[in-house]
């Protein structure tokens, strides 16, 4: 065995799992909030991610597009759920699907009219030397790595220690009780689109100057990221991160070293990975199991 | 046979009430359909004919995902790769073995049956949003398998398969698009047919009984387990026999013809016509055909911005798909009538 194409592997799958690091988390947030997968999710990134090109490219500095691409995909998120999703709240689990699926529609569509199907490439704040002159990671990899646990580190604080994050988890739990105490359930949904799609906008962004900006560059991340967030537990925000690292490396060193996977079947390793996992612990490795009351 | 699929006007036209009870109100409308189907092919061009057919093809997949959601409560958008697999059987057969059409059918049926089965084993401790996530990464797996190299030989790998379009039979004097409508209609009639039957008889409450409380139903006898996997098999035996029909009826298989926008477009026809509603799934499949082409017909490179509105729209109008909006607009005629 090759330990040193081994250790490579594994850092370039850290590196990557960042990625389906941080859509997994955004896909969490959204499952906790309103207890669906969203399939638009990667769409929202994609379509925030080419928000903050175009502010580049009309001659803003990349922190001060960062920041407006945030704000703008938390406001876009927000109104989704008040537009498109608040009027249909008590029809059947299986229209609100279809809903995702339009959404996903509209805005693959609206993305390429707009801004047209050829690769843009995107920029990297960090800079694309290689990080610490060993040659094993670059400086944009560490940078995604940096972000996703950074971001990581202040939902958790958010939601252990500010009253917004404790009556959202309030509202996820258990909806009726939380509204006879006071919390208005429909506007913590919301919320929760928000910083789902405001995740999603900075997971974009980090992605876009690995895998170029396009509008369908976000199917195979989501399916990746879908992975990940099963693999950690979809009720878990740590497990997705964990999920997320874990998936990028499984990907990087099963492509390397199994034949026909890396060229041909990757998308069959996520595949693989979900049937895998949820047959041994279908709550994942975080999450908890659900125990409903028959 | 072709009563059954034709079923799905039944309901609108029942609401004219007056007089007639409601069974013959439906063995009229029924009659009706029929005869409109039979005179289709002669009355319009082989392109419509050609769309009609294959909307049928649509409907009998939606179907065999109706079996599975609507009557058995479990959720796939995997069931593309069922298609493709019925399809690519039926090519690979037509292709390298030379056997005739509609031997294709049984056989896709049958490897789907099993495929499906097999696939329904670990489905069965997955329940909702996990179902559903297994099965959208089996659908977008889909493609990759199919252009997978070892077995490039067989399936031709990115390029596909071309296979001949059938002629009609003992000389009949209609065209290779007509004698594949009246195909399909006998074949499509036959499959519903033994849906209607299937949904009523002991097995078909036994799935019911699974989707409405699965813990009542294994206390009282049912297994659970062998059901679901089952339902699965037979869910998927329906959709690769579409799928065959399909790679018949337009004489080609490519991979990416069968990824996930092929699932969705099955899964919005199931919930568009009603889920658990067997005629919804004929409203259905032509949904699945026809939404796309009028979509693309008001905006060229908004299609699918189009597309997702009117979807948005529908569910906004008819909130359980179109069997339920019927089921509401027939009440209420019948309490005004009383």
């Amino acid at each position: 065995m090759n330990w040193e194409l081994l250790l490579h592997q594994v850092l370039a799958g850290l590196a990557t799992g960042g990625i389906y690091a941080c859509i997994a988390l955004a896909v969490v947030m959204i499952y906790q909030a309103i207890d669906h997968l969203n399939f638009a999710q990667g769409e929202m990134a994609m379509f925030s991610t080419f928000i903050a090109w175009q502010l580049m490219d009309w001659g803003t500095p990349y922190w001060v597009a960062f920041v407006v691409t945030i704000a703008v995909s938390f406001i876009g998120g927000v109104a989704i759920e008040r537009i498109v999703f608040k009027p249909i709240h008590d029809a059947p689990v299986l229209s609100h699907i279809v809903v995702f699926i339009a959404l996903f529609s509209i805005i693959n569509s609206l993305a390429g009219w707009i801004w047209d199907y050829t690769i843009k490439s995107f920029p990297t704040p960090f800079g694309s030397r290689s990080l610490l002159g060993s040659g094993l990671i670059s400086a944009h990899d560490g940078g995604m790595i940096t972000v996703s646990l950074g971001l990581l580190a202040l939902l958790y604080l958010f939601f252990r220690h500010t009253r917004v994050g404790l009556a959202m988890r309030a509202a996820a739990a258990n909806p009726e009780s939380a509204r006879l105490a006071g919390i208005r359930v429909g506007w913590m949904i919301a919320l929760g689109w928000g910083m789902a799609a405001a995740i999603g906008a900075v997971a974009g962004m980090l992605i876009a100057p690995v895998v170029f900006l396009e509008p369908n560059m976000m199917l195979g991340i989501l399916l990746y990221g879908f992975a990940a967030a099963v693999v950690g537990g979809l009720t878990s925000p740590g497990g997705a991160v964990v999920g997320g690292f874990s998936v990028g490396v499984i990907e990087n060193v099963a492509g390397t070293f199994i034949p026909y996977f890396g060229r041909e079947l990757k998308l069959t390793i996520a595949l693989l990975l979900i049937v895998a996992v949820l047959l041994v612990k279908p709550s994942g490795l975080f999450g908890r199991a659900v125990v409903s009351r028959v | 046979m072709e009563a059954s699929q034709a079923s799905v006007r039944v309901p609108a036209s029942s609401s004219a009430v007056g007089g007639l009870s409601f069974n013959a109100w439906r063995r009229l409308v029924l009659v009706a359909a029929l005869l409109v189907a039979l005179a289709l092919p002669f009355a319009v061009k082989n392109f419509l004919i050609f769309q009609v057919t294959l909307a049928i093809i649509y409907a009998v997949a939606i179907l065999g995902l109706n079996l599975l959601t609507g009557f058995n409560g479990q959720f796939s958008l995997g069931h593309s790769a069922f298609y493709a697999i019925g399809a690519y059987t039926a090519a690979v057969m037509m292709d390298q073995g030379d056997i005739a059409y509609y031997w294709t059918l049984p056989v896709a049926g049958l490897i789907c049956l099993v495929t499906g089965f097999l696939f329904g084993l670990p489905a069965l401790r997955l329940e909702g949003v996990y179902l559903a996530l297994a099965t959208f990464a089996l659908a977008i797996a889909t493609p990759q398998l199919l252009k997978f190299s070892p077995i490039e030989h067989w399936t031709g790998g990115v390029q596909g398969i071309v296979i001949i379009k059938p002629d009609a039979p003992f000389g009949l004097p209609i065209n290779s698009d007509q004698w594949l409508y009246f195909f399909t209609l006998i074949v499509s009639g036959l499959l519903y047919w033994c849906a209607v039957n299937l949904v009523k008889s002991r097995t078909g409450r036994a799935m019911t009984a699974i989707r409405d409380n699965p813990v009542a139903a294994g206390s009282m006898g049912v297994n659970v387990s062998l059901y679901k996997s089952l339902t699965f098999g037979v869910s998927a035996l329906y959709t690769g026999i579409a799928g065959a029909l399909g790679a018949i009826v337009t004489g080609f298989v490519a991979p990416d013809s069968f990824t996930f926008a092929l699932s969705i477009q099955l899964f919005v026809g199931l919930v568009v016509g009603g889920v658990g509603s067997i005629p919804g799934t004929l409203f259905g499949g032509l949904f699945a055909l026809f939404a796309p082409n009028i979509a693309e017909s008001v905006s060229k490179g908004l299609a699918g911005a189009v597309y997702g509105v009117i979807l948005v729209l529908v569910i906004y109008v008819m909130p359980s798909g179109a069997a339920g909006l019927v089921r509401l607009i027939v009440s209420k005629l019948a309490r005004r009538e009383r």
